[in-house]
């Protein structure tokens, strides 16, 4: 277990009723009670720090190294029936987007998102989320075929944003995102976004227009990330704390500026502390939404997700 | 459509430096001199903007304004503002090292202008267009929910009245100020572009330089045509951010508008002294036979 550093009191009480046990097992002394004790102060803790969460404590939960990622989501979804689908039938198969068919108690579903790489080996083997023009185009691509078949889409976010490398640059990368945020708006079966980690910028839009957006209570979505805002408008590393705040990035803030459409509760402590939860949570929303969204008709749908983006800004007219 | 907008009314406004005549010329007061940050080249600041604000001597183009993209571009440097009013709200009630509000309204006190974005319509050759093109000096053409609104009541204009939509996109990407509203702008733009291309109207993107970040990832690469000016900076990433993941040096002319081109991302790359007859050559051949099919 990986504890943040604002999680400190509930690593030691943790270890306190680690020990607590262990005395059971090696004395053989009863110690039930305090055991229970140990575990109620332990969920109280945790309610009492996760109650008050900063902009910038959220930002570090939804990078919680232990948090379900999005491959672990497809899956539990689904009962396990995700296969997934690879390649952009161009360039190569972008590690950092994965998609592929599933159904959904039953249902067909394409699932779209960003795959962080659960150890240190598979994140570089992942690029940490960071997908190439590859990777959106694979996502389209699955988008597209999932459209000709009458199947909903649902995309699972999660990325620090799309790689800025080298030979990103040389294939597209401006042109692949901007290519599937336009094509998305044309997509003529319901899609539904989830935000289950970090919803860094262009990258996260990338796979980000629906009828439904939802973001998990401790994720962030923005257009740039605190460490990069505060090194530009603030000219220092050091005001990561500053910029979370200013830029209004969590999930309520997002929700209270009608920039999405709701947010999934996660566990108390958040999602890293119970994935079955997390994972039924997530199940529930995206079901309803699918429920209400196919009951309209494919233009009416169109109609309304234009409209919704349209929507979107402030300005003195 | 606002009603402000139709009730705008047309004006001219013929340019000293483009349209002048020789003789008046030597009136101009000495010391007005335009050095080429290229080449070092001198010449007087008249015959630079004349020759389209490119250095005679090495065609660097140099960094302009929709004002003057405007004039070089509209027949008789004739055209109407399409919401030339509207301002920035501050969505967030941000502060950086200033206020986001004090920011507008300084920089509006020290460029003239509204924002970073105007859109105008009139005609190029005779072709009804609407222009809407960026303007750097306003807090580095970033793209905020002014440019947004603009871009989409341009295209809702262009739908209406059944004419061409350009796009000079000049910019550093979103404007960080307005967070995540910002960030949507890229999505309201995309969304609008596909109704203009559902009214089969064509969308020429012009890119200038720098073209970058989020205008990169939403219209500007959203063309039927991408066109770009010579050695235009254009990329996703800048390339200071892309140095510092690759941890080398980048190679010659990387991100140059000769490099997308030869990447496969533009059109042609276009001089400024062309771009108007070849913007009148495209509107006319891709609308010929469209126009043909409807009447
Ligand atoms: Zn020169």
């Amino acid at each position: 277990m990986v504890y943040l550093d604002f999680e400190e009191p509930i690593k030691l009480l943790e270890e306190q009723l680690e020990k607590t046990r262990e005395i059971t097992e090696t004395s053989g002394v009863d110690t039930s009670k305090s055991v229970k004790e140990l575990e109620k102060t332990i969920a109280k803790t945790r309610k009492d720090i996760y109650s008050k969460l900063s902009a910038w404590q959220k930002v570090q939960v939804s990078r919680h190294p232990d948090r379900p990622y999005v491959l672990a989501y497809m899956n539990a979804l689904s009962d396990n029936t995700f296969v997934e689908l690879h390649g952009d039938r161009n360039v190569k198969d972008d590690k950092a987007m994965v998609g592929g068919l599933a159904k959904m108690d039953g249902k067909p579903v394409m699932f779209i998102g960003q795959q962080k790489g659960i150890n240190a080996k598979m994140r570089l083997y992942r690029n940490f989320g960071m997908a190439n023009p590859e990777g959106y185009r694979k996502a389209l691509r699955l988008m597209q075929t999932a459209d000709k078949f009458n199947i909903p889409i649902v995309c699972f976010v999660d990325t620090p944003g799309a790689y800025p490398g080298l030979e990103a640059e040389e294939r597209g990368q401006g042109e692949a995102i901007a290519r599937n945020i336009y094509e998305m708006f044309r997509i003529k079966v319901p899609i539904i976004v989830v935000i289950i980690g970090e919803g860094a910028s262009g990258g996260a839009l990338g796979i980000g227009v629906g009828d439904r957006v939802f973001m998990l209570e401790y994720t962030w979505y923005s257009v740039i990330s605190p460490e990069s805002c505060s090194s530009i408008l603030f000219r220092t590393w050091d005001e990561k704390e500053r910029a979370a705040e200013a830029l209004k990035l969590t999930s309520d803030d997002m929700l209270n500026n009608k920039l999405i459409d709701g947010v999934i509760r996660e566990p108390e402590g958040g999602a890293h502390t119970n994935h079955e939860e997390s994972y039924a949570n997530v199940k529930d929303a995206v079901l309803k939404a699918l429920a209400e969204l196919e009951k309209l008709k494919p233009e009416k749908r169109i109609a309304l997700r234009i409209g919704k983006f349209e929507k979107m800004g402030v300005f003195n007219d | 459509m606002s009603v402000q907008e139709e009730e705008m009314s047309w004006f001219k406004r013929i340019r000293k430096g483009i349209l002048t005549e020789t003789e008046d010329k030597k009136e101009t007061p000495e010391g007005l001199w335009y050095k080429c940050p290229s080449c070092k080249n001198i010449i007087r600041s008249e015959e630079h903007a004349e020759n389209y604000y490119v250095c005679p001597n090495c065609q660097h183009h140099d960094r302009i304004g929709s004002e003057e993209y405007f004039h070089i571009l509209f027949d008789q440097g004739k055209y109407r503002l399409l919401n030339p009013n509207i301002t920035s709200g501050d969505p967030l009630n941000f502060t950086d090292t200033k206020k986001y509000t004090d920011r507008i309204r300084s920089v509006i006190a020290n460029t003239g202008l509204k924002d970073a974005i105007e859109t105008a319509a009139g005609r190029i050759d005779g072709h009804e267009a609407v222009i809407a093109c960026m303007d750097f000096d306003f807090i580095g053409g970033s793209m905020g929910s002014v440019v947004g609104e603009k871009i989409a009541r341009a295209i809702d204009h262009c739908i209406k009245y059944k004419k061409a939509f350009i796009i000079i996109s000049k910019s550093g990407g979103a404007r960080m100020m307005e967070g995540a509203f910002s960030l949507m702008q890229m999505a309201k733009t995309s969304a609008k572009l596909t109704q203009l291309s559902d009214a089969q109207l064509p969308y020429i993107s012009i890119l200038t330089n720098p073209t970058t970040g989020g205008v990169t990832a939403s219209f500007a690469m959203l063309g039927d045509l991408n066109i770009a000016e010579p050695k235009a900076l254009i990329g996703f990433a800048g390339p200071r951010v892309v140095k510092e993941t690759i941890k080398k040096d980048l190679p010659e002319g990387f991100q140059t508008a000769e490099f997308v081109l030869e990447t496969g991302f533009l059109d042609k790359i276009i001089h400024r002294k062309d771009m108007k007859h070849q913007l009148a050559f495209f509107i006319d051949t891709l609308t010929q036979n469209v126009k043909k099919t409807k009447k």
